[in-house]
């Protein structure tokens, strides 16, 4: 499934930023083309000022607003690069390349919309564009992010691993604990979690939708750096792994190989 | 202002080519960048059959720079030939392909397969340092390296690059043997084999354990690798390691090379080698240097 998308380089302008839980940070940027032509499971990179440091940061698109030409990012601070970008503030610059990748297909079927830690939020901008019986469950370690915005979308089941809220455990016990059945599972998470998901999955003979992830240089399928096994020879590479960030970062689970 | 050069009996439009493994076949820079622009674009390394390159992660960044351990990763010489090759015949810039090789074979079958293609010149990389065979073990020792070089020369209809390691005592020496080989050209430098620990896990970043090392903080070295082989071979020399700006791509011609090839900065930034031919006019437009040549190799004792 293949499509060419374009992809734009551009100077955003960050339109206002907060910190909605310990390090997870909410970045609005306005650009110049990419909100128009970004969809849902689709991510940015995002390049820091300070020049010591080379490498784009991949981050996954949490919201579109294409009227505000504007988009959300949502990340946790996980190293020098990010420590940057939360340290910026409104009408502050980044240069950011996107829209990246293949998004998730928006299929009309009784979904599940699964996210984990930090794969949570590009399933907020998929539940606003997914037309469909949506029931959004949300795996937390401990504190909670982006619940009231998930609860406009959709039914929300939360599991929490220190069980201070919802199911006391991952997604699937939050499956299990409410009796939730679905046609279609779209997941971002931790890989724990898409691989228990493509298990379960596979076992009921639903369709799964799952977005990877893995460490990135060029962000746009010319390094070969973040590749993922697949099940069968890949068209591009001619060989059995696939480039995440061009024929991913969402893939059919039984696809690839983790 | 001329911006032409000449390398190996060729006119490139300007000294600006793209470095092996950082650019693909272009086709994903394409999207941001003019290739008509660029003096030349080279390959990722291609081999005889597909190679899957290694596990991952395959990439870390440090310091003012990177470390990658790909591997090769490569579809093979017959879908390069079937689609890389015509994509890039769409565009008016010279055509340098990478050929990589676990055997002499290896090279040489590739070697072989692109003789009858519009392709205008093969660089062969004895010097990845993230494959087992090939690769670094035939760019390490002098009597290897004129004996690929020798042998690739036997079987070539294109002129032959041979992209040189940094990772010797004597690169002097080694520029040496690929001319004596038979070298039209050599390019320089490879990445610096490098390693990179996480401490939180006591384990190592990258699963190949050590990778080749580029960007910025190489550049000196590269700088410094040039000079010495600019002064030890008649050949010309197409520089890189670390240019991330103009001003590091003009070093590197003062430093004795005809051309450069920029790679890790279009990771940096995919626009880097407009930014750096313009950045090149620039700075001939503000020294009034006429003729780009004039600064090939300008700086020495």
């Amino acid at each position: 499934m293949q499509v060419t998308h374009r992809k734009f380089q551009e100077t955003a302008i960050i339109i206002r930023q907060e910190e909605i839980a310990d390090n997870i940070y909410s970045m609005w940027l306005r650009t110049e083309e990419i909100a128009e032509a970004a969809t849902a499971g689709q991510f940015l990179s995002v390049y820091c000022n300070e020049g010591s440091r080379l490498l784009p940061r991949p981050i996954s698109i949490c919201e579109i607003d294409k009227k505000d030409k504007a988009v959300r990012i949502v990340y946790r601070v996980a190293g020098k690069g990010t420590a940057e970008f939360c340290k910026m503030r409104t009408g502050n610059q980044l240069m950011v390349v996107g829209p990246l990748g293949n998004g998730f297909p928006r299929k009309e079927r009784k979904a599940f919309l699964i996210g984990g830690g930090i794969g949570i939020p590009p399933m907020l901008q998929l539940a606003k564009e997914l037309r469909c019986e949506k029931q959004i469950i949300l795996g937390f370690k401990d504190e909670i992010f982006l619940l009231e915005e998930f609860r406009r979308r959709g039914k929300v089941y939360i599991a929490t691993e220190d069980g201070r809220a919802g199911t006391d455990g991952n997604v699937l016990d939050a499956i299990r604990e409410n009796g939730l059945t679905a046609d279609i599972i779209y997941a971002c998470g931790p890989m724990p979690m898409l691989r228990a998901l493509k298990e379960y999955a596979a076992e009921r003979r639903i369709e799964c939708w799952i977005s990877m992830e893995e460490r990135m240089a060029c962000g746009i399928g010319a390094c070969l750096a973040c590749v993922c096994r697949s099940q069968n020879r890949d068209a591009h590479t001619n060989v059995k792994n696939k480039r995440i960030c061009k024929e991913g970062p969402v893939f059919r689970a039984e696809e690839v190989d983790f | 202002m001329k911006m032409e050069v000449e390398l190996c009996n060729m006119t490139l439009k300007n000294p600006v080519m793209t470095a092996s493994g950082t650019f693909g076949s272009g086709e994903e820079y394409a999207e941001f960048v003019d290739l008509n622009r660029l003096g030349a674009v080279v390959t990722k390394g291609v081999a005889e059959v597909p190679w899957e390159g290694n596990p991952t992660p395959r990439v870390a960044e440090v310091y003012g720079g990177m470390l990658n351990a790909i591997g090769l990763q490569n579809p093979g010489i017959d879908l390069f030939i079937e689609r890389d090759i015509p994509f890039l015949k769409q565009f008016d810039t010279k055509i340098i392909v990478n050929v990589c090789g676990h055997t002499m074979e290896e090279y040489v079958e590739v070697v072989k397969r692109l003789a009858g293609e519009p392709v205008d010149m093969l660089e062969i990389n004895i010097s990845c340092p993230n494959v087992k065979e090939g690769g670094i073990a035939f760019g390490q020792d002098p009597r290897m390296v004129e004996a690929v070089t020798r042998e690739m020369k036997r079987h070539a209809a294109q002129p032959v690059i041979v992209k040189l390691s940094p990772n010797v005592t004597s690169i002097a020496d080694m520029a040496k043997a690929a001319e004596t080989g038979g070298a039209d050209a050599l390019s320089m430098i490879n990445t610096l084999t490098g390693m990179k620990i996480d401490i939180g896990k006591r384990k190592f970043v990258l699963a190949n354990r050590t990778g080749g090392m580029s960007g910025p903080a190489v550049h000196p070295i590269a700088v410094r690798m040039v000079y010495e082989s600019a002064h030890a071979v008649k050949i010309p020399i197409i520089g890189m390691g670390g240019i991330l700006t103009a001003e590091d791509a003009i070093e590197m011609l003062l430093a004795g090379a005809t051309a450069v090839a920029v790679g890790t900065a279009n990771f940096t930034n995919p626009r880097a080698t407009m930014d750096i031919i313009e950045g090149i006019r620039n700075y001939m437009e503000e020294y009034q240097v006429m003729d780009v040549r004039e600064l090939i190799g300008a700086v020495h004792d």
